[in-house]
This record gives C-alpha cells, structure tokens and sequence, in this order.
C-alpha cells in the first residue's frame, strides 16, 4: 500500500514536471501552428536567469517567475512578430508554414545556445532551494519538486479557466480548431496566434525557473527538453492543454512505476513503448482530433 | 622544408647532442597547435569544465612566457579550434581538416572516451601524438599497444572500480562497515565497465550486493531507484553515474535522509559545482577521482585556474589534462618538432608536472588517484593509498544536513 502510494505520489510529480514543460509547447504547436523547436532552448534560458537571480541577487526562484514571466511573454511576442509573421504571411497552407516555422526556430535554437554559450560556458549548473523532505501520506518527496507541481497545477487550471470562460480564450480556441473559419467571425488570427505563442514562451519559461530548482542543466541541454515535450504534446494530442497534462502525467506515472516495480534500466524504453501504443491505437493523441 | 630539415638534422644528430644552434637555424616563428572539442552538443558540461579551459590557459600561460623553446629560442603557440559538436564524425572531419589544411604541428584530443576511441585511428594513420587524458576504458593497454602514438592518462574503470573495494576492505577489516552494498549504475560503456568491475571486486572481497541495478543515459530522477536502495538498508552506497545524475542521486538522498556510512557518487564529484550546491553536505562524500589538494604545485594551480579561467577546476580529469600538456611541452622542448620523436619522447621521458613526476608505462600513467573524498571543503585523494598525499578516509560519512 505504502509502495502504492509512494510510485503514484512520485510519478504524479515526475509527469507534474513533464506536463508543465510541455504545455507552453501544446499552444505553440496547436494554436499558433510554430513548431519551435527553440523551445528548450528558451526554458533553459529561464532556468539561467532563475539561477542569476537566486545567486546573484538572492531573488527566489517563485519571486523570480514575477520577473521571468513577463519577460519570457516580451519577448517571445517580438520573436513572434519579427520573425514568425513574415512565414505566417507567405505560408500558402499548413504544410508549408510548418516546415517554414521548423526551419526558423531551428535556426533560432542555434541562435539562443550560442548566447547562452558565450555568457555562461558550457558546463552544467546548479543549485540547491526547498531541496527539503516532506512527507505525504507516509511517503517523502522533496518540497521543491512538490512545489513545482503545485504551481504546474495553479498555471494549468489558471491557463484550463482562460481558455474556456473567457472571450480571448475561446478566440485562441477557435484559431487552434480552424483559423480560416476564426477569421470569418472576425478574429484577428495573428494577434491571436502571437498572444497564444508568447504565452506558451511565458509557460516554457515559468516551466524553466521552476525545474531549475532540482534539476541540473547546461547550456547544450534544451534540445532533450523539447524532445520530451514534443513526445508529451504529440501523444496528447496536438493543440490540446488537457490531452498534454494527461500525457505529461501518465508518462510520469509508468516511469516511476517501472523503475520501482520492474526495472529501472526499462524507464526510457518503458517510455517510448507507452508513445508508440498511444500512436498506433490513435494516431492524433489522447485527445486529438482525427485527421481532417 | 625547413621541418623536414629540422628533422633529418635531428635524426642525424641524436636527441640529447643536438646543438642549440642547429636547432635556433629551423626554428619557425609560431608552433600551430589544433583542437576539435565538443563547444555544442551533449559533451559540452563535461568538456568545458576538465578540457577546454584547459586548453585555453595552457595556451595563455605558454605564450605569456614567450612560448615553447626549441632550441634556445621560445616559440610562441599559434591555436586553431574546431567545434566537433559533440558528434565523432565531425571530430574525425576535423582532425583530418587540421592536419591537411590547417597543417598544425600538433593536435589536442577531444574530450570523452567515445570521441577520443573514434578519432584514435585517424591520429594513429597521421602519426600524430594523441595525448587522450579523459578516456577511461578497459581496453587502454591493448589500445595503446595498437596505437603506440597513443596515451591514456586517467587509469583503468577496474581500477578505479578495485581501489574503491580495497578501500571499502579495509574499512570493514576495521570495523567501520558492515558487508552491505547497494549499487547503480548508467547504462553506457562508461557504467558498464566499472560496475562490472565493481561487482567483481565485491564478490572477490566478500561483500554483499543488496541492489544491483542500472538507469538509463540522461536520467535526472533518481528517488525511485534511492528508495529501493534505501529499502535494502546498505552500509555502502555506490554510484557511478555522470555528473547531472551525481547531483540528482545526491540531492535525492539528502531529500529522503537516506545516510549510508559510505556514500560513493560517478563523475561530476569532484567538481566544483559538487560543493557549491551541496556546501556542507559535501562533507564525507567519496566520489572517482581526487587530488592532493595540499601539494604546492596544485595550490599554485588552482589560483592560477581560478584567475585565469574565472573558476576552479575539477579535481580529476583536468590537473591531469593540464600535466599532460606540460609534458608535450617538455618533450617539444627536449626533440623538436618532429612527431613521430614526440611520440617517442613522451612514451619514453619523464616529465615534471603539477600532479608531481610524470612516467607513462606502456604509454599508461599508472600513478593516478581513483577515489577521492570532500573532507573540509576540498576533494583530496584516499585511494590508491599508496599515493604521495594519500588521506584516511572518513567514515561513516556526517549525516545530511537541511
């Protein structure tokens, strides 16, 4: 029981992590239509500046998402202006803008490592807040890794309420499930593309800050994160927050899972065995819609 | 031509009767020196922290006095840096690049022991000397014999694997710990080999190996397999894993009070981010590796790193990175430019370095720390006991504080 308990309280975290740092990707992808591959590359900039801002000006890490958020939100708009609305433009279907949009932020990623690259090297870095024991139901979790999933929850039921209950939120609901008919009821699809990709940025960052407190990271690291959201965002389904929360979740679960109950040299296999499945039995995601 | 007359003057004169003037007639005007090390992709933590900046004071240090001496004129180092992305086939394009375009007198290894395997044979076939410090594999005496070219400077995995158990013997001849050992292990060459090696030891000593599992490359969660290891109530908790998970495995412990009398961590021990993020619960920790942080020849070389670098070193792979490249110099100095005596030279010679006095055998340095221990703030060597500057271990490690 107590074993029970422990795998579903440290694989909620775990998938908790997984989720938070996939969900500013689902809107990328599903509403704005980028594929930003630069993806991992801003959360690990995020995850800098909480690190600057923890040990340089002892600003922590939850105060710091009140200067890292508006931020990340800045200036993933202007990335979304400057250099996205040009592709937005020529793209003559969805194809074509997304293989215009993979190329772009591809470039982008090279782009945002070098900076980092220059300003902080590449060696790994790290450090240590709320790395803490607390208990839960008998089981131990670190309080850092509990408060982030905190936060991953206030961020999606907040991100969840948007999207449902307010006029903006159904606009960029509108965008993801079809911007042509959007455009017919009078929805500024750009604006409303940009708003949802700069709050996708500001959820990547909020994923950064928030990761940065246990995890260890490098300048070279972004690409593994955009690869584990693209998995997260894929198998939920794409454009779809509830799909990628689930999908971020049941990963963690099955990881954590396996590693105690079977083997922990199976978790990445356990992994991409939980993907395929999901894709070959619907290939759209958990809670995709079928292919037009 | 003016190398080639160099060397044919340097064959016909002997290494040690060469006079100093016939040297000066051929020396150039700059020593090309070329690398391709991992800036992009996922070698770059470890590259950036043990080897690059390595490189880069060396460099500094040897020109700012005038450069390498042949003859009795000093040269200074002309550098030439390739990226190889983390990737062997453009570590391989690029030391064919730097030999044939860029024609460098001398090339630097890359950093790991995957990217230093990969471009052995390409420097073995251009008669290059491959001074290939970070890699740590079982096969080094048969890969040296098969590249004579070739050095390896960090000791064998199974020897880092059996001074571990040797230490961990005598610790419970005397008493300290029980026979219980729990271990994991990344699931790549590198985990492989020493926990094989591991567990050979182990069973050979008599000790019992309660957990025995692997994880995964790129794994930062460590709590699940910490429980089950802490669930088998272990005297000896044996990690060998990379320096993102030597971190994770140590925070985790920390978080679950999980306080085994010997807490054993892989790579990323010993560096300076080890203590900056775990202070004083550094404390007691052993890890692969170690220095004699007492000798003034490594003092000196840590102030040295820390201005000249802007922060400290590890206390593995990079004194002895940086010995090496004292000992190129040293035979660059004693032969001349000419390669293949270069070789010879540093199988042969000996050399003064910051780790003390350099010998390989069968082009292995032997002498070297395998496991070392933070004990008050510094990462100094335990084991080989044997070792000059060799401290007791402290055991059972202090309890993890908040």
């Amino acid at each position: 029981m107590l074993l029970l308990v422990d795998i579903l309280l440290s694989g909620l975290i775990l998938g908790g992590m997984y989720a938070l740092t996939a969900t500013g990707l689902t809107l990328q992808y599903g509403v704005a239509r980028i594929l930003d591959l630069a993806y991992g590359e801003v959360l690990v900039a995020a995850a800098f500046m909480a690190y600057v801002l923890f040990t340089g000006a002892a600003v922590v890490p939850l105060v710091g998402l009140v200067i890292v958020l508006p931020l990340a939100f800045a200036a993933n708009w202007v990335i979304y202006r400057v250099m996205l609305v040009p592709l937005v433009r020529r793209a003559r279907n969805r194809a074509a803008l997304e293989t215009d949009s993979i190329l772009a932020t591809f470039g982008l990623l090279f782009v945002l490592q070098g900076i980092a690259f220059v300003i902080f090297g590449g060696q790994y870095y790290g450090y240590s807040y709320l790395s803490a024991p607390i208990s839960l139901f008998g089981a131990t979790v670190a309080v850092n890794r509990l408060v982030a999933l905190g936060f991953a929850a206030v961020l999606a039921v907040g991100l969840y309420l948007a999207l449902t209950r307010t006029r903006t939120g159904t606009a960029i609901r509108a965008v993801a499930v079809d911007p042509d008919a959007a455009r017919l009821v009078a929805i500024d699809v750009t604006a409303v593309a940009g708003l949802a990709f700069a709050t996708g940025g500001a959820l990547c960052a909020a994923g950064g800050v928030l990761v940065s407190m246990f995890l260890t990271f490098s300048a070279g690291m972004g690409v593994l994160f955009t690869m584990k959201a693209l998995i997260v965002v894929i198998m939920g389904g794409v454009g779809n927050l509830l799909g990628a929360l689930a999908a971020g979740l049941l990963l963690g679960l099955i990881e954590t899972a396996v590693a105690r109950l079977v083997d922990p040299g199976l978790t990445l296999a356990a992994t991409y065995a939980l993907f395929l499945t999901v894709l070959l039995v619907r290939p759209t995601g958990l809670f995709g819609r079928p292919a037009r | 031509m003016r190398r080639v007359s160099a060397a044919i003057a340097i064959a016909a004169a002997g290494f040690w009767a060469l006079s100093g003037a016939a040297i000066a007639q051929s020396a150039p005007d700059k020593i090309k020196i070329g690398y391709a090390i991992s800036k992009t992709g996922p070698f770059t933590g470890g590259a950036s922290i043990t080897t690059l900046p390595v490189y880069e004071l060396w460099v500094k240090e040897v020109n700012a006095a005038g450069g390498i001496k042949i003859g009795d004129k000093r040269v200074p180092i002309e550098v030439v840096e390739y990226d190889d992305r983390s990737n062997s086939e453009e570590a391989i394009k690029a030391i064919e690049r730097l030999a044939s375009q860029d024609k460098v007198d001398f090339i630097l290894p890359p950093w790991s022991t995957g990217l230093n395997l990969a471009v052995g044979p390409i420097l073995n076939r251009l008669g290059y000397p491959h001074l290939a410090v970070t890699t740590n594999t079982n096969r080094a005496p048969e890969l040296a014999k098969r590249w004579p070219n070739a050095s390896f400077w960090l000791g064998l995995p199974a020897d880092i694997s059996v001074e571990m158990v040797a230490v961990l013997s005598k610790l419970r001849a005397d008493g300290k710990i029980g026979p219980t050992v729990a271990m994991i292990g990344v699931s790549d060459q590198f985990g492989i080999e020493l926990t094989t090696a591991a567990r050979d030891a182990f069973a050979k000593a008599g000790f019992k190996l309660a957990y025995d599992k692997s994880y995964p490359a790129g794994s930062q969660d460590m709590q699940p397999m910490l429980k089950d290891a802490m669930a088998a109530n272990p005297d000896v908790f044996v990690s060998f894993s990379y320096p993102p998970d030597t971190l994770a495995v140590t925070d985790a412990a920390k978080v679950l009070g999980f306080n085994p009398k010997v807490f054993f961590t892989g790579v990323g021990t010993a560096f300076p981010l080890f203590k900056q993020r775990f202070g004083a619960n550094a404390e007691g920790v052993m890890g692969i590796g170690g220095w004699n942080a007492d000798s003034p020849l490594l003092k000196d070389y840590l102030a040295r790193h820390k201005a000249g670098v802007g922060r400290e070193p590890d206390r593995w792979a990079n004194p002895v990175t940086f010995a090496s490249l004292q000992a190129l110099q040293q035979a660059i100095e004693r032969v001349g430019l000419d390669r293949a005596a270069v070789v010879k030279e540093l199988q042969s010679g000996t050399f003064d370095t910051i780790i003390g006095k350099v010998k390989l055998e069968g082009g292995l340095l032997k002498d070297v720390w395998a496991v070392g221990q933070w004990q008050s703030g510094e990462f100094y060597g335990v084991a080989p006991s044997t070792k000059d500057g060799a401290r007791a271990p402290v055991v059972p490690k202090p309890a993890w504080g908040p």
